[in-house]
This record gives C-alpha cells, sequence and structure tokens, in this order.
C-alpha cells in the first residue's frame, strides 16, 4: 500500500455498536445538589466571618479557662485564675526574673537555632544540588533524625557537662537534621529544565546555584526555617528543665516544686508570645523574599 | 571547511527497560548561517532530543554536530534555547531575565543596559521592563525568553515548539513577530514544532521527520516570497505545500501507530 492509498483509507476509529448503547437501562437521575455547602473544600468565607472564627479561636479557651478556674470546682494548684496568673506574672516582673529568664532562653535560641541553621542549610543545600551529597548524607541523617533529641541529653551532660554547650547540644541535635533534609527537598525542586536554559545562556554550575538554585530556593528554605524554629523553641525549654539556674524553662520546673501553677502558666504564655512573635517575624521575612511567588 | 550547523550521522539511544531504545537514527542536516529551518514530525520522531544535542544539554550516541568545523560540546551561549514553557526565572524582572546571559560575560553595565534596552524594545516589552514573569501573558512570556536567548548573540536560536501552549491568535501574532525578529537579527534559527502550517509559514526549509526512530523523511523548499503575512496562509502554494508536508507527516504518523 503506498502512502497515498494509505492516508486514503484513514477513517473513524471503529466503534462500538450504536443499538447496543439503546438497549440499557436510564441511569438514575440524581436531584442536582445546592450550591456549596459548609463542607465543600475551599468555599469561599467572607471576611467578617473569618475574623470572628479567628476571635473566637482564642476567646473560646479564655473563656473556659475563666469558668473553671472561677468556679470554684476547680483547685487553683490545678488550675489558677487568669488574674492570679497575671499577678504571678506582675511579680516576677518586678523581681526582674521574669527578664533575666526570658533573656536567658532567647539567647540560647538564638545561639543554638543560628548554630544549627549554619550547619544544616549548606548540608540540606549540597544534597539537593548534588546527588553524590545526597546518596552520600541521607541514610545516616535519616537514621539519626529519629533518635529523639531530649533522649540524648544524658549522653550530652557526660560529654559536655552541665554547662551552656550541653544545652546547646540538645537544641541543635533536635533541630539540625530535619533542617536538613527539608532544605534538601526544597532545593531538589529547582526546575530542571530551567537549569538547563541557564546553561545554553552560559551559566557553569558555580553560577547555576548562586543564580538559579539559590534565589529560586531561598523563600522554601526560610519556611523550613520557620517550622524549625517552633521546634527549637520547644528544645530550650527542655533543656532548662535539667540542672539550669536560668531560663523559662528552669522557672517552670522550679515553680513546680513550690506548687506554684500560677507561676508556670504566666510562663507559658510567655513562651506562646514569643514562639508566635518569632514565626511572625519568619513568615513576614519569607513574603519579603518570596514576593515572586505569589 | 564549511559555515554554518553541521549534524552527521547522529543517532540517540535513551534507556530503555531492555537495553535501549533509539529515538533518532542517521540524521544529517547542515543549515547556512542565517538560515530559518523548521523541522516537523509526529510526536515520538525525537524532533525535541534533536535540539537538545545541538544545544549540547544530551550528547549523540553516534554522530558529531559542529558550527563551522568546531564541534559542539556541552551548553553555550553561542546556542540560545527557547522552549515550550519558556522557563524564565520567575524572581528576575523582565529585564533582569534579559540580562542574564550578559551578566555572565565581561561588558560594562552600560553596555549591558544597552543590549538589554534594545532587545526589549525589539520584542516590545520596554514597558514591562521591571515586571515580574508572573505578571506577564504566556506570550509576553515567549517573547522575553526569546529576547533572553538572543541577547547573547547566539549563532543559532533553537526553538522546541515555542508557540506550542499559545492561543491560536497569539500565536498568530507571534509567527509575524519572529519572522520579523529574524530578518532584524539575521540569526540561525531552527525550530522545532508539530504544526505544519506554522513550519510553512515561518522556514525557508522544512525537515520531515519519521517517527520511532526518527530519521529525516524529506526536505522541502519553501519558495515562498521573504514578506509573509496573514494573507500568504491562503495563498495557492502556501497551501500546496502545507498539504503535501501535513500528508508526510501524517504518513509517518499512520506508520507508528499501526504497526
Amino acid at each position: 500500500m503506498n502512502s497515498q492509498d494509505q492516508l486514503e483509507s484513514v477513517t473513524a476509529p471503529t466503534r462500538a455498536a450504536a443499538w447496543e448503547r439503546a438497549t440499557w437501562p436510564a441511569l438514575p437521575t440524581r436531584r442536582a445538589r445546592r450550591g456549596a455547602t459548609w463542607l465543600s473544600p475551599h468555599r469561599e468565607i467572607t471576611q467578617p466571618t473569618r475574623w470572628l472564627l479567628r476571635a473566637l479561636s482564642l476567646l473560646v479557651p479564655l473563656a473556659a479557662w475563666i469558668t473553671l478556674s472561677t468556679s470554684g470546682s476547680v483547685d487553683p494548684t490545678f488550675l489558677p485564675t487568669p488574674a492570679a496568673t497575671w499577678q504571678a506574672a506582675l511579680d516576677m516582673a518586678k523581681s526582674g526574673e521574669l527578664f533575666t529568664d526570658t533573656a536567658a532562653s532567647v539567647q540560647r535560641v538564638l545561639l543554638g537555632f543560628g548554630l544549627a541553621m549554619v550547619i544544616s542549610i549548606p548540608l540540606g543545600f549540597a544534597m539537593g544540588t548534588w546527588q553524590w551529597a545526597l546518596a552520600a548524607l541521607e541514610p545516616i541523617i535519616g537514621l539519626v533524625r529519629y533518635m529523639p533529641a531530649s533522649a540524648f541529653i544524658p549522653l550530652l551532660i557526660i560529654w559536655l557537662g552541665l554547662g551552656e554547650p550541653s544545652k546547646l547540644a540538645v537544641l541543635v541535635l533536635g533541630v539540625v537534621f530535619f533542617n536538613i533534609l527539608m532544605v534538601a527537598d526544597v532545593v531538589r525542586q529547582a526546575p530542571r529544565r530551567t537549569l538547563e536554559v541557564a546553561q545554553t545562556l552560559g551559566a557553569t554550575p558555580g553560577v547555576l546555584i548562586r543564580k538559579v538554585i539559590l534565589p529560586y530556593s531561598l523563600p522554601g528554605i526560610i519556611d523550613a526555617a520557620r517550622v524549625n524554629a517552633a521546634a527549637a523553641w520547644n528544645f530550650v525549654v527542655i533543656a532548662e528543665l535539667f540542672a539550669s539556674t536560668e531560663g523559662l524553662g528552669y522557672r517552670i520546673t522550679r515553680s513546680g516544686r513550690f506548687l506554684q501553677s500560677d507561676r508556670i502558666f504566666a510562663v507559658l504564655v510567655v513562651i506562646g508570645i514569643i514562639g508566635i512573635a518569632l514565626d511572625v517575624g519568619l513568615r513576614l521575612l519569607r513574603d519579603l523574599v518570596g514576593r515572586w511567588k505569589s | 571547511m564549511t559555515t554554518g550547523l553541521h549534524l552527521t550521522g547522529i543517532a540517540k539511544d535513551f534507556p530503555a527497560p531492555r537495553g535501549s531504545r533509539r529515538v533518532l537514527d542517521g540524521v544529517n542536516l547542515h543549515v547556512d548561517p542565517g538560515e530559518f529551518v523548521c523541522v516537523v514530525g509526529a510526536s515520538g520522531s525525537g524532533k525535541s532530543t534533536l535540539l537538545d544535542l545541538v544545544a549540547g544539554l544530551k550528547s549523540p550516541t553516534e554522530g558529531t554536530i559542529s558550527w563551522d568545523g568546531r564541534t559542539v560540546a556541552g551548553p553555550g551561549p553561542d546556542r540560545g534555547l527557547v522552549c515550550q514553557t519558556g522557563e524564565l526565572f520567575p524572581w528576575r524582572t523582565v529585564e533582569q531575565n534579559v540580562a542574564f546571559g550578559l551578566e555572565l560575560l565581561p561588558i560594562s553595565a552600560a553596555d549591558r543596559r544597552r543590549r538589554v534596552a534594545w532587545y526589549l524594545e525589539e520584542v516590545g516589552l520596554t514597558p514591562f521592563a521591571r515586571a515580574l514573569p508572573g505578571k506577564l501573558s504566556g506570550g509576553q512570556r515567549q517573547r522575553v525568553a526569546i529576547a533572553r536567548a538572543l541577547a547573547c548573540e547566539p549563532h543559532v536560536l533553537l526553538l522546541d515548539e515555542p508557540f506550542g501552549a499559545l492561543d491560536v491568535q497569539t500565536k498568530e501574532d507571534m509567527q509575524i513577530f519572529l519572522r520579523q525578529v529574524w530578518q532584524d537579527t539575521t540569526t540561525t534559527i531552527v525550530m522545532v514544532t508539530h504544526d505544519v502550517e506554522e513550519a510553512v509559514f515561518l522556514a525557508q526549509r522544512v525537515l520531515v521527520l519519521t517517527s520511532s526512530p526518527g530519521r529525516v523523511a524529506a526536505e522541502i523548499e519553501i519558495d515562498l516570497t521573504d514578506e509573509r503575512t496573514f494573507a500568504t496562509r491562503r495563498t495557492p502554494p502556501f497551501l500546496r505545500l502545507r498539504a503535501q508536508i501535513e500528508d508526510m507527516v501524517r504518513t509517518q504518523h499512520l506508520q507508528t501507530t499501526k504497526t
């Protein structure tokens, strides 16, 4: 068959016999659904509703706390009233210990988290960029990641003593492995085709890293850091539960020993507020760096 | 020594579950400096692979690729590539995108700015110089990608279905635009497309590839006038060429789908 015959022989593909379809029973009809409901995924909500729900998210637990603690049915040692908590916070502020404790904890977080970032971002970047780095590092990091940092505390005290280094080490251990893997994941997403096109514009491996992979992955790296900053803030409190003389974690242990639950509550609130501030700060930074993504 | 782009006995194998699969086989091609050549073929003809080979992003299993007698090894700004998705750098503004290749060359900032401004003007995007690619339409993004490649003044501009994702009207505008850019810059262009009408409208010469593996089935001179407009598409010579090439591509398509 020559090509002309072949072209002329093109017909629609064989189809099922039309009569067969006519023998089928009609499909059961279903009443048209009403519009979107509360369960429809991603349904828009109005701005007032959004703010109302946001406010309730904080106000409902607060109201529950007030009601429970002032009703008299719960021992104030278990659940102090908001007023008692506020008073405890004022007392600690007046004596200055709230500030020295907060400063001590914040300083530890900045140091420990900073150190963890300095270690994890380059390593994660390398693993996301070079397959040899990924193959060499992923198994060991994937393994160590599952060992809880808090379980290392006794070992770290044996190795590094009771001072500051062992506390920082807990923080670093708790954050560094997760951050390495998260950064590697972000960096690995840099689109292959974009990298290839950059090479046709003259980019060498160094240029690809500086001018393509880095700017591409920076917002994602900040996002990873944000998630792990929350973890770091948790670990500092854990680290301070042992053999400390100051810090928010220390204050909690100490207050616990004297059954001062109002003070524990006050410290917990401070911890929460600082955590939120850290999160908002990093989120603003991310939005600034990642403006091009919106 | 002959000038221009030479592909001699090109074959390319890709790894397959059992051994390897040959996507291109015995491809010979010569493109003169300043020529506009289109490569058409059914899907699976390895036409995009062919461009990646010329760009130096992949290396041929057999055969050599050379420009002006010098063998191509690896990617470089002398062979600019524009692909269907444009692949702009979304964190760079339009002018920063166009400047990318120039930033890697030892030229002064003033020289770079002058060149970027010229190419932005040429592709009609001067008002969008400070815009991020995310704010542009599909056609505008492809213009930026073309300007970015051209700013490095490549010997040859490689276009891999550059208008494949655009709507028909934008596509027609872009074709007229591309002819204009080609005439203004006298750049050699090798373009891959599955759209035969586009190939006939744009090129001086059209290559038809067979499928699986891709071989050059035919080479057709497009002897239309250099002045090509919307009306050109409706002239008998244009329609004749288009029908002739479409039949060839369809034949190739049938042979691969039936066996």
